[in-house]
């Protein structure tokens, strides 16, 4: 039983037992193997490995950073920093009722704009909706933002949003990191935070982070 | 019909009723391109081809400076399927080449040596064009065929004043072994030779191995996208061994 | 003896470096003796040209190339015969290990670039190549490793160097996923008895699993290292 060790494709990790897999494994009769170089998490329920690096697949209930790359007739394309694009219906991001024959989209989202959406629908062949429909979706203006590995997001976050919180407030910026990798950056000064979050992705993986960078930030 | 061969296959069955190890109905014609010094029209099933040999003078190369030179290509003709594009070689195209090149230049077929014409300066170039006339499958064991076929009726034409004279030729082509390519094909765990095309394009893994009159091997290529299990390979060999004595007896 | 004073079994000094092309998403250079391999790896990433997106299954493309001055005689730039079909013998190497169905309409890169070749230059940059869809985070069954055999002067030898490749009576280039005994490319040209082929083939397969270690080793290091 291997948890929280460095695993590369083909290690394997332990005997299923009836538990469920989640991402980076892979099954042989009741095996179970890595398919990345990554993290391995095993516990009496589950069994999975974070990759340590790899492309952004979305997922359904995902809260991404987009970039709107075209302006279509019914909605917007959305580069989700994938290797799919994403389509954000016109019904999806505006509540007005509005002749689409007549208008203009890119009064609303232009090429460029950022936004904050989630991940409606993805299917089986990852064709991608987003939608605006969560209550924490919006168009984020100004700001910078900055690619991460997407699955150290979560590291990033934090329990609970802690070390994410932790770095907004020393830093005095506003951070919203995207599940995607993409973290959007709004403040005076960014150097800090962008020195904080660089270095907890470079470091993700190690004991002792979270007193790093709270000492990074002091 | 693709997924009815696998279907087929797995009840130990082949669309065309064949036995697993059963080769099509192989037909060899010789002399088939007038204007080439030698070449051989070889028929597996429908799938057909032609190997045309010509024979020019070439310079040697630097490092065999006495010996002919041997140059193998193919052309996979869009005439002869819709899945052949006109164009540059494809990667498939090349290998096909390069798979019978091999085939005969490690067995060492040919007796290069006696093609010198002038020591370090010219020598024959034997050049083997595979011409594909119809894909139905299995184009490398064909192909192979014809080029070994079309190599032992070749005739060297004569020299006179430094210019070849075609058609009237001096010796026969020196050709002292027969290598014969058999391509062994897995689907699921079953084996098969000469594929049909439907049979070829979902095979799992395919091992295409050239074989000598006295049972060694001179070539070996590994195809398909899967691998093959460690232990397979020699399963592979030994029926590849088997099925190319009898299609060696064709060639004469 | 071989003429590099090297036992028969023996490999010539291997050494493994990630991350050399940071433009990737995962790269590594691997060298066996003077033969030097650059491997970089892109993706999944967006198919172009569009049309190849309608095609359901994720698409993995490789290109292997000799840089002109890796040989003692320049090498004309761009592919030519050999290199294309080595690429193609190199895709069909790493295909059956990544799983592409993780990646519907996508597309995969892998780039072998040979710096200095001193034989056995493809099975060197399948080498690297894998530590660099591994480190890209590529999902895979296990790493593809490769090594090359063969017979000179009637002795069976492992890892044969640019003059034995030159003057050898066979030569075999093998790759294999070694914990799964699956075997993924073989070639040999030359000619050999059958049990000459069975001895050499296990003797790849030993080979291998020398190189796998390595492989694997360089992997962890890379994050345990810190």
């Amino acid at each position: 039983m291997k948890t929280k060790e460095i695993v590369l494709p083909g290690d394997f990790i332990d005997e299923r037992e009836g538990r469920k897999l989640d991402t980076g494994v892979y099954l042989e009769g009741n095996k179970v193997f890595s398919k990345v170089l990554g993290i391995s998490r095993v516990d009496e329920n589950e069994i999975s490995v974070i990759a340590l690096s790899g492309a952004y697949i979305p997922k359904v209930g995902d809260k991404v950073i987009g970039v709107i790359s075209e302006v279509e007739i019914s909605g917007w394309s959305v580069d989700i920093n994938s290797p799919y694009t994403a389509f954000l219906p016109f019904s999806e991001a505006v509540e007005e009722f509005v002749d689409m024959s007549r208008t203009d989209l890119s009064r609303y989202f232009d090429i460029g704009n950022i936004i904050y959406c989630r991940v409606s629908k993805v299917t089986k062949n990852k064709v991608v909706q987003v939608s605006m429909d969560d209550m924490s979706a919006k168009k984020l203006y100004g700001g910078i933002t900055l690619k991460v590995t997407p699955t150290k997001v979560p590291r990033m976050i934090g329990r609970g949003g802690s070390m994410i919180s932790l770095i907004k407030t020393k830093t005095n910026c506003e951070i919203i990191p995207g599940q995607n990798g993409v973290v959007w950056i709004r403040g005076e000064d960014k150097t800090k935070a962008i020195e904080t979050i660089l270095t907890v992705e470079k470091e993700s993986h190690t004991v002792g982070l979270t007193e790093k960078i709270e000492g990074m930030l002091a | 019909m693709e997924e009815y061969a696998i279907e087929l296959i797995e009840r130990g069955k082949r669309i065309d009723g064949r036995n697993f190890d059963e080769f099509r109905k192989i037909e060899i014609k010789t002399n088939v391109a007038g204007k080439a010094e030698g070449s051989a029209m070889v028929k597996l099933g429908e799938t057909e081809l032609i190997a045309g040999v010509k024979m020019e003078i070439a310079k040697p190369f630097e490092d065999t400076p006495n010996e002919g030179v041997l140059i193998v290509n193919a052309e996979f003709s869009p005439l002869a399927s819709p899945d052949f594009e006109s164009g540059p070689p494809s990667e498939n195209a090349i290998e096909l080449a390069r798979i019978v090149d091999r085939g005969i230049r490690e067995s060492k077929a040919i007796k290069m040596d006696e093609l010198v014409i002038e020591a370090g300066e010219k020598v024959w170039g034997i050049f083997i064009d595979i011409h594909v006339i119809n894909h139905k499958g299995n184009l490398i064991d064909a192909a192979a065929l014809a080029a070994i076929t079309a190599l032992s009726n070749t005739r060297v034409p004569k020299i006179v004043d430094e210019k070849v004279v075609r058609k009237d030729f001096e010796r026969k082509l020196p050709v002292e072994h027969q290598p014969i390519t058999v391509s062994v094909c897995r689907l699921g765990n079953k084996y098969i030779l000469d594929p049909l095309l439907e049979e070829e394009n979902v095979l799992d893994a395919k091992l295409s191995v050239a074989i000598m009159e006295d049972n060694r091997i001179c070539a070996l290529q590994k195809q398909g996208n899967k691998g093959l299990e460690f232990d397979e390979i020699e399963t592979m060999i030994d029926l590849a061994m088997e099925k190319s004595k009898e299609i060696r007896k064709l060639i004469s | 003896m071989r003429k590099d004073d090297r036992q028969p079994d023996q490999l010539r000094e291997i050494k493994m470096k990630l991350d050399v092309v940071t433009a990737a998403n995962g790269s590594a250079e691997v060298r066996f003796g003077n033969t030097v391999a650059l491997a970089a790896a892109y993706g999944p990433r967006t198919l172009f040209p569009r049309h190849l997106q309608e095609s359901e299954a994720c698409r993995l493309r490789c290109r292997y190339n000799m840089a002109p001055f890796s040989v003692d005689e320049r090498k004309s730039p761009g592919p030519d015969r050999r290199s294309v079909e080595i690429s193609k013998v190199i895709r069909l190497s790493l295909e059956p290990t990544i799983f592409l169905e993780d990646f519907p309409r996508a597309g995969i890169d892998g780039f072998i670039e040979i710096i200095q070749a001193d034989g056995s230059t493809r099975v060197t940059g399948i080498n690297a190549l894998s530590l660099a869809l591994a480190s890209a985070g590529i999902p895979m069954k296990d790493l593809v490793t490769a090594c090359s055999v063969g017979k000179i002067d009637d002795t069976l030898v492992v890892d044969l160097n640019g003059e034995e490749d030159n003057n050898s009576q066979a030569d075999m280039a093998f790759a294999m996923l070694t914990s799964k005994n699956l075997v993924t490319l073989l070639q040999m040209d030359g000619i050999l008895t059958k049990d000459e082929l069975m001895e050499l083939l296990n003797t790849a397969k030993s080979s291998c699993e020398k190189i796998y270690e390595m492989q694997k080793s360089v992997l962890k290091e890379k994050y345990s290292g810190e």
